[in-house]
């Protein structure tokens, strides 16, 4: 509390002087162009989402024989649409809409986890695996599917190939110099990003398929989880690298076991860093539409997918449509509205140390 | 891969400050190599599995046909087949587009680009570089030229046609050079101190958390000429008859109108951001100084927010290449193939269950994707963040 007084007493002391400088310097006029052009933005932003929200409000005639722009004024809103989605389609809508909740809570809960566990240690311990016994562990597995190739059963490849890689880097794995650092993999982690995630789902369609998990909940969770841990392990990093050092090594002194330090101790610490990181991750979820398309039909579909879908079946019926983008957008608008600064700060600590 | 086990016994001082720091915690008190498995491990598994592995069987999927055999499919290797099909073969048209002869601007832009290219070879040349370098830069400026051929054979010709690879260029550079300078703008608008941020932050945040598909279906409503808000006005120029989605670059404009709507807010929100936290008293002394506006902000504020720009630039340049919801939404990558993404051509070949072509596809993105980035970072961050 106190320091967030403080902090804001600081910001008044260094902002104020530019700010009466700016008031002093920008011209009626120039406010006033100012104020224009925010002003004419702030329109493009805002229409479109008043335009939905009215569309949602007229019935198909209303629609069909051209714009009308004002409730009341130009033409008498109704609830027809929103009867329509909620009661006559209530399970279709809700089956997606419970779908989205359950794979962007899931999947972020699932990368938060991870993701922060990686960074934690990324910035705490030292790792220093060698060049060497990661091109034994790669040439393995490439021994591993050549084997599977060949028609040996998979377990048994995988357990050859397990035995060859213990068997070299016991051998002769200190002989290695050359290893990587902590830097190195963070970046490795990070540049995962790079990836188009179409240039990876159709092997993950084939596993999923073979497992019997293709249209399911645990594949979103798990594929979205992935794509999502590298700005976890991104902004995490940065976030646990500011904590102070000396707290943890007391609790280190005292006898404290890594986990619980990590859980009493720095997680807690960086709790702002945690939330932001969250919803950024989740509002990545809940919007992803490519890796749904490809991974989930019936069952696992999401609302983005859903959407899409009726898009095509049903284009022209812009009333239901908007009334279902509406339940889609609300949740991640009342975030970005209430969490506004939280999310700003999220964004900028990975792009300023990026 | 034990890393935790081969890293006892180095010596602390050949280890950088991060480590220096690390060792503290790694020595004495640190935890043993299960608890440092236990950490990064997960993460890594992940990883593994769901980016690295299936890369690898992506990247022999798109060497291969699929076969439909007794119980299921197979994978029949075909070599480099899929790829000769999209630069050379039928596939050409839909991925590379159609090449006519060049009109003026073509022969100029053309010209103009293979001169910049020369330029830098030369610079680089009589600057110094090592022969691995050179070695380097020149298949890079081969890449380059390649591209600006294409780029101005279908762009910039007498009935040309772009393909996809084009059209996703076009929507990644028009994309982020708007939403840059937008963001730019209205970001030192905001911090002139004017009454009222609050509301302007929060309102302009907003299009970036929209799901993309609501986006694209917002901007189809409004671009529709007969029943969308902007009726008057089509009506005020006689193109009620006309449709967005008919004519292609129509089509275009409306998808890059609608991402750059989305995406403005990231880079705005980010630039804010910065230009808050730049240090003021240079600012006060260059105004002090009779420095005007313009001035100050071209010689003091922009360069002390350099670094940011090229890293949030860098940030979009990575994702804007994976759009496909709004073109697939918002015009269905129609008319005919005129809006489609590379992403979105990667998975109309899915969904006929070309899985090989699709692949292919996929994998010329990342190529792509790789190759603009580390041309990005080695020629524009190197230089700019560094100084």
């Amino acid at each position: 509390m106190s320091s967030e007084v403080s902090q804001r007493l600081r910001k008044r002391a260094v902002r104020h002087p530019l700010r009466r400088r700016s008031i002093k310097d920008l011209s009626p006029l120039g406010k006033l162009v100012a104020y224009l052009i925010l002003g004419s933005w702030a329109l493009v932003v805002l229409f479109p989402l008043y335009w939905l929200a009215i569309t949602s409000f007229k019935l198909p005639i209303q629609v069909n024989k051209g714009p009308v722009y004002l409730p009341f004024v130009d033409f008498h809103p109704s609830l027809d649409a929103w009867h329509y989605i909620f009661v006559d389609l209530r399970d279709d809508t809700l089956r997606p809409y419970v779908n989205s909740v359950v794979v962007a809570v899931g999947s972020s809960a699932l990368a938060m986890l991870f993701g922060s566990a990686a960074a934690y240690a990324l910035i705490r311990f030292p790792y220093r695996p060698r060049l060497g016994v990661i091109g034994l562990f790669a040439g393995c597995l490439v021994l591993a599917a050549v084997l599977i190739g060949f028609g040996v059963s998979p377990p048994l490849a995988i357990v050859v190939a397990a035995a060859c890689f213990a068997l070299l880097v016991g051998a002769v794995g200190h002989r290695f110099k050359r290893a990587l650092s902590n830097r190195d993999i963070a970046f490795w982690m990070i540049s995962q990003r790079i990836l188009p995630p179409v240039a990876v789902v159709i092997p993950i369609y084939v596993l999923f398929q073979h497992v019997g998990l293709l249209d399911t909940r645990t594949a979103l969770v798990i594929t979205y989880a992935a794509t999502n841990l590298p700005i976890v392990v991104w902004l995490m990093r940065d976030y646990f690298n500011r904590l102070p050092w000396e707290l943890e090594e007391a609790a280190f002194v005292d006898g404290a076991s890594t986990f619980r330090v990590f859980r009493s101790f720095t997680l807690p610490l960086s709790m702002p860093g945690l939330v932001a990181t969250f919803l950024i991750v989740f509002v990545f979820a809940w919007n992803e539409y490519l890796l749904a398309l490809f991974l989930s039909s019936a069952n696992a579909q999401t609302l983005p997918l859903t959407v899409a879908a009726q898009n095509a079946t049903r284009g022209p019926q812009w009333w239901y449509m908007s009334v279902l983008i509406q339940i889609m957008i609300l949740p991640v608008i009342a975030l970005a509205i209430g969490l506004e600064r939280v999310i700003s700060r999220g964004l900028l600590v990975g792009a300023v140390k990026g | 891969m034990d890393a935790g086990r081969l890293t006892r016994g180095r010596p602390v001082a050949t280890r950088g400050v991060l480590e220096a720091r690390t060792t503290r915690a790694g020595s004495a008190l640190g935890p043993n190599f299960a608890v440092r498995t236990a950490f990064i491990w997960p993460a890594l598994l992940v990883i593994l599995f769901v980016s690295i592995f299936p890369l690898f069987a992506s990247l022999y999927i798109s060497l291969s046909r699929l076969e439909l055999a007794r119980g299921g499919f197979t994978f029949h290797f075909i070599g480099v087949e899929n790829f000769r099909e999209l630069l050379f073969g039928g596939e050409r048209t839909h991925f590379l587009g159609v090449s006519r002869p060049l009109t003026a601007l073509g022969w100029v832009v053309l010209v103009a680009g293979l001169a910049l290219l020369c330029w830098g070879l030369a610079r680089a040349w009589r600057g110094g570089v090592s022969l691995v370098g050179m070695a380097f830069r020149l298949v890079g400026a081969f890449i380059g030229a390649a591209g600006l051929w294409l780029l101005t054979h279908t762009l910039l010709s007498h009935g040309g046609r772009p393909g996809t690879v084009v059209v996703t260029l076009v929507y990644v550079a028009v994309g982020i050079a708007a939403q840059f300078l937008l963001g730019l703008g209205l970001a030192h608008l905001l911090t002139q101190g004017l009454p009222g941020q609050r509301f302007f932050r929060v309102v302009f945040l907003l299009p970036m958390m929209i799901t993309p598909v609501g986006v694209a279906y917002m901007f189809r409503m409004l671009t529709d000429t007969s029943k969308g808000p902007l009726e008057p006005l089509w009506a005020a120029v006689g193109l009620t008859d006309f449709s967005w989605v008919t004519s292609p670059w129509g089509a275009r404009v409306a998808v890059m109108i609608g991402d750059i709507w989305q995406w403005t807010p990231f880079m705005f929100i980010v630039l804010l951001a910065a230009l808050e936290s730049q240090d003021l008293e240079t600012v006060e002394a260059a105004m002090v100084d009779g420095a005007n506006r313009w001035q100050t902000f071209r010689h003091v504020t922009l360069p002390a927010i350099l670094p940011v720009c090229t890293t949030v630039i860098l940030i979009r340049l990575i994702e804007a290449f994976k759009i496909i919801d709004l073109p697939n939404v918002l015009t269905n990558g129609g008319p005919g193939t005129a809006t489609e993404s590379l992403s979105l051509h990667a998975y109309v070949r899915w969904r006929t269950l070309d899985l090989g072509q699709s692949a292919a596809v996929a994998y010329s993105l990342l190529f792509i994707v790789t190759l603009v980035a580390v041309a990005y970072v080695s020629l524009l961050r190197r230089r700019f963040a560094e100084e």
